[in-house]
This record gives C-alpha cells, sequence and structure tokens, in this order.
C-alpha cells in the first residue's frame, strides 16, 4: 500500500531537459494522484520516452523539480530512484536476454534488504503471469514479446514500487495480448494502490484504462484532461493522437 | 604412444596458466568491454611483491596471498581511477589508457627490482612422476592445474549462485538496464577488474618458477593467453578456459615435433585461422559486435 494514499505522488514542475542543443522536454509540469493511471500520450518525438527517462535519472534534466511524495528526486542516479520507490519498465522492455527468466526476476528486488519479502515478491510475480511460472529456468531471449513485457513488468513489481513508469508496453504486441497487459495495469492500481505513469503511442488503448491522459507536443504539455475529454476533443484528436 | 602422452600431459600446466590469464581478460571483456593489455605487466607487478616477501623470509603461501591481495588492489585501482574515465568514450581510447598502464608498470617493475631475472621458489618438487615409458606431471604442475580449475569453479559458482555474480552479470549484458534495477553497476565493473587482477596475479605466482620473473617475463605469457581467450571467444569464460589450455598443448606439441622457435609462429597461425573461420571464437553466444 502506498504511504500516502489519495495524496499526491509524483509531481513535476517545469521540466527541462535537453540532450546537446536540442530540448526535448521544454518545461513539463504534471500532477499524477496515489494510485491512479495517467496516461501520457503524443507523436514520435513528442518527448515522452524522454520525461520518463528523465524521471527515472537516466537523463539528467537541465531543470525543473521531481518530487516523489515531496522529496525532491530530480538529477538523482537511477540505481537511487528505484530504490526511493520509482521503478521504470523501459520502451523494448530491457529484459536481458542472456539472463533466465528467474534471474531477471530476482535481479528486481535484490536491492532490498528484506530477503523474506523479496522471495515473496517473487512468487506473487510468477503468480500474477504464470506463463512466467512455467518458464523460470528459460533464457529471457527464447520468450515471446508479450512474455517479455509480463517479465519487465514483473521485474520492476518485485521492487515494490510505489510509482511505475511504463513506456510503450504495446509497442509490438497484438492487440489481445496490450489488452491484456493494460487489464493487468489497471488492476494492480485498483488492487494494490500502485501508481503508473503509463507512456503510449497507442492513445486510444492507453485511454481506455487511464484515469487522466496528458499530451505531449515537442517536449510541452499541449492538453491535459479526463480520458473522455481528450477522446471528445476532434482536434486534439486528430492533430496528436491519430484516431 | 608414451612419447605423445608425455608431451601432452607437459603442457597440461602451461596451459592451465594460459587458462588462468585468458580467463581474466574474459572477466574483463564482458564487464567493460576493454580489452587489458595491461594484464600481463600488473601480474607481473604482483609477483615481483610477492618475490620480495619471500626473500624477507616469510612462506610460499603467505607470499601468494600477498600476490592476490596486491592484484585485487591494483585491479580495483587501475578501474577507477584509469579506465573509468574513458569507459564511455571510443574503444580505442581505452585500448590507449591500458596499453600505458603496461608500459608504466613495466617501467615502475625495472626501478624498483631491477632488470635480472629472478626464479620465483616453488613449495613443490618439480621431479616428474613416471608410469611405465610416460614421464611427466612434477607435483609442481599438479598444483599449478588444481590451483586454477578450483579458481575456475569458484569463480564460476559466484557468478551463477550468487547474488553478487548476478549483478555482475547484469551489469556487464546491458548496464543501463541494470542501474533501473538498483544495480550499483560502477562497483561491478571495479569488482570485476579486481578479480581479474587476482587471477592475473594468481597466473604469474604459477608461472614464475618456469618463465624466470622479469619485467618483461609476463608478456609472452599474456600474448599466449590472449590468443587462448580469442579462440575460445572474448565472451566466454569456459572458452577462455578450454582456448588457454589447447594453446599449452599447441606450445608443447610444436616443441616437441616441430622445434621451439616455431611456437609463436604456431600460436599465430591458430590464432588467424579461428579468427577466419569463426571470428567470434569457439565458444562465444553473443553475436557479432563491431570492436
Amino acid at each position: 500500500m502506498p504511504e500516502s494514499a489519495g495524496g499526491l505522488t509524483l509531481e513535476v514542475k517545469d521540466l527541462v531537459t535537453a540532450y546537446g542543443a536540442i530540448k526535448a522536454l521544454n518545461g513539463v509540469s504534471l500532477t499524477v494522484p496515489a494510485g491512479s493511471i495517467t496516461a501520457v500520450l503524443g507523436a514520435n518525438g513528442a518527448g515522452k520516452s524522454s520525461l520518463l527517462r528523465s524521471l527515472s535519472g537516466l537523463v539528467k534534466p537541465r531543470s525543473g523539480s521531481v518530487q516523489l511524495d515531496g522529496k525532491e528526486i530530480a538529477g538523482r542516479a537511477p540505481e537511487d530512484v528505484v530504490q526511493l520507490g520509482m521503478s521504470h519498465v523501459p520502451e523494448g522492455r530491457g529484459v536481458i536476454a542472456e539472463l533466465t527468466v528467474d534471474d531477471n526476476l530476482r535481479l528486481g528486488g535484490l536491492w532490498r534488504k528484506d530477503k523474506a519479502d523479496r522471495t515473496r515478491a517473487l512468487e506473487e510475480a510468477y503468480a500474477l503471469f504464470p506463463p512466467l511460472d512455467q518458464r523460470r529456468k528459460r533464457l529471457a531471449m527464447t520468450l515471446s514479446g508479450g512474455e517479455r513485457q509480463m517479465l519487465a513488468i514483473g521485474r520492476a513489481l518485485v521492487a515494490r514500487p510505489r510509482v511505475l513508469l511504463l513506456d510503450e508496453p504495446s509497442l509490438g504486441l497484438a492487440p489481445r495480448i496490450t489488452a491484456q497487459i493494460m487489464g493487468l495495469v489497471r488492476r494492480l492500481c485498483d488492487e494494490t494502490g500502485l501508481t503508473v505513469l503509463l507512456v503510449e503511442q497507442n492513445a486510444r488503448s492507453a485511454l481506455s484504462v487511464a484515469d487522466h491522459g496528458i499530451v505531449l507536443n515537442l517536449g510541452s504539455v499541449v492538453a491535459s484532461d479526463k480520458p473522455a475529454k481528450l477522446r471528445a476533443d476532434d482536434n486534439l484528436r486528430h492533430a496528436y493522437l491519430g484516431f | 604412444m608414451a612419447r605423445f602422452l608425455s608431451v601432452t600431459l607437459g603442457g597440461l600446466s602451461g596451459g592451465f596458466v594460459y587458462a588462468a590469464v585468458a580467463l581474466s581478460l574474459v572477466l574483463i571483456w564482458r564487464a567493460t568491454r576493454v580489452l587489458n593489455f595491461a594484464q600481463g605487466a600488473m601480474a607481473m607487478f604482483t609477483a615481483y611483491l610477492a618475490y620480495r616477501v619471500i626473500e624477507h623470509g616469510a612462506s610460499y603461501w603467505v607470499a601468494l596471498v600477498v600476490a592476490l591481495v596486491a592484484g585485487l588492489v591494483m585491479g580495483a585501482v587501475v578501474e577507477r581511477v584509469l579506465v573509468r574515465p574513458v569507459e564511455n568514450g571510443p574503444p580505442l581510447n581505452a585500448v590507449v589508457v591500458t596499453l600505458g598502464v603496461f608500459i608504466i608498470v613495466e617501467g615502475l617493475a625495472g626501478m624498483f627490482f631491477g632488470g635480472t631475472p629472478h626464479r620465483y621458489p616453488t613449495h613443490f618438487s618439480n621431479v616428474n612422476y613416471t608410469f611405465g615409458d610416460v614421464s611427466a606431471l612434477a607435483p609442481f604442475d599438479i598444483w599449478v592445474i588444481v590451483a586454477v580449475a578450483v579458481v575456475a569453479v569458484l569463480l564460476g559458482a559466484l557468478f551463477r549462485y550468487t547474488d553478487v555474480g548476478l549483478r555482475m552479470r547484469a551489469a556487464a549484458f546491458e548496464g543501463e538496464v541494470a542501474r533501473m534495477l538498483g544495480v550499483r553497476v560502477g562497483r561491478m565493473l571495479t569488482l570485476g577488474w579486481a578479480l581479474a587482477a587476482v587471477i592475473g596475479a594468481l597466473a604469474a605466482v604459477l608461472v614464475s618458477p618456469n618463465v624466470p620473473l622479469s619485467p618483461t617475463s609476463m608478456d609472452a605469457v599474456f600474448v599466449f593467453g590472449f590468443t587462448g581467450a580469442v579462440i575460445g571467444g572474448l565472451d566466454s569464460p569456459v572458452g577462455a578456459l578450454i582456448g588457454g589450455v589447447g594453446i599449452g598443448l599447441l606450445l608443447n606439441y610444436v616443441a616437441a615435433y616441430a622445434g621451439g622457435d616455431l611456437q609463436t609462429l604456431a600460436a599465430l597461425a591458430v590464432l588467424v585461422l579461428v579468427l577466419m573461420v569463426k571470428p567470434n571464437g569457439l565458444f562465444s553466444t553473443t553475436v557479432s559486435r563491431r570492436v
């Protein structure tokens, strides 16, 4: 259970990230309430992945603030951010192909001191994803795309995060598998109070599970509203959401 | 047949030393994608320290521990201080740095210890056992083989069965992903270099009774160990062991049946052949990368 259930979990203010002279984020502000799913939408190059990479510390933001339960974490190293309670599932899933399913999953919780709970979290992940349970000793490179996505999410959950950053979970997956994964994320939110920032190219399926939607364009927030409102806005849909 | 057996067994202890050097190079390569050209020189330096300790009256075993600890510290310091700043740069930068370390360490050894070769003492007899017509494998050779084998098994167990081993593998395969999972990747790389230097130190202590210790005495050992590592595949610890032992056997066969002058040439020929036929080495499983 999140400590601040109902309160603010993740609060981002005026975040600026640049690669050399090219600005990827141009002063992004957003608030993700605890226990909810916020979808971040937008075209390729809108800054969606840069936002997640800046939050999790893979890229150091130039300026701005990132607060996790009131604690400033902007610019912290990724290995610190995960230990502060925010896990990032990268685009392309980032499972380590040369390791077994079990090794990948265990890796997610290795930093935690509580060994008994580590094991518990591991078994919970297996219970959540039965296909992984049947393939514990197989190398991750033998998994299908959907199974890899399950492994990446399961591995992040083993760290027992309060906030989960999900980058394009639907990438390369069949619609049926995508729906399954989205449904599962929704369930995790409802049942465990997990807070999710969900980056998606696939706006339709992301909005179907999100509590709130944010549209990015060229590194700036151009819209922030309830999914129903975003869907109802024809201009927005045609310009940025592609459906 | 008896001669062939003697020659084969005679090549084993040298082969296990090359295997140790190959293993140490593979450890570093897997962790940081750097080929450490200073590996032999660093190992030579630790063997000199051990030799000094023996000169002051310490036992073979105390000296061995001194060499291993010196290797541990040296490997960690070299990675942290010299290699870390170039790790993410173009590969050539790291090559230049390790070549620089190689030259400096050999220079320092010459300054501190002089150029006269010293025969490192052995704790074991160098007299071969004889079984019928076959005469090979002195107790010292057995010690060399057992020591390297034990270290290889321990290392394998470390990687396979421990949490720190899993962290090291993750850091080596996917550094960025490992960081996102809370692994302190920098520490794992330092640890990898330190362990590699420990194995290098062991190799130097094991080979120096046969190749008298001098500032350049590990150069040839490094070259043969490197050849073994490349043959086995720089990514594969098992390949390194097999490649190293294979080179040891090959060198002994060539010396016995074709003449000692041809040893280096034969090693080069095998290296070129393997690189032509299977550029990733015989046992590497990873996809080819441009280096």
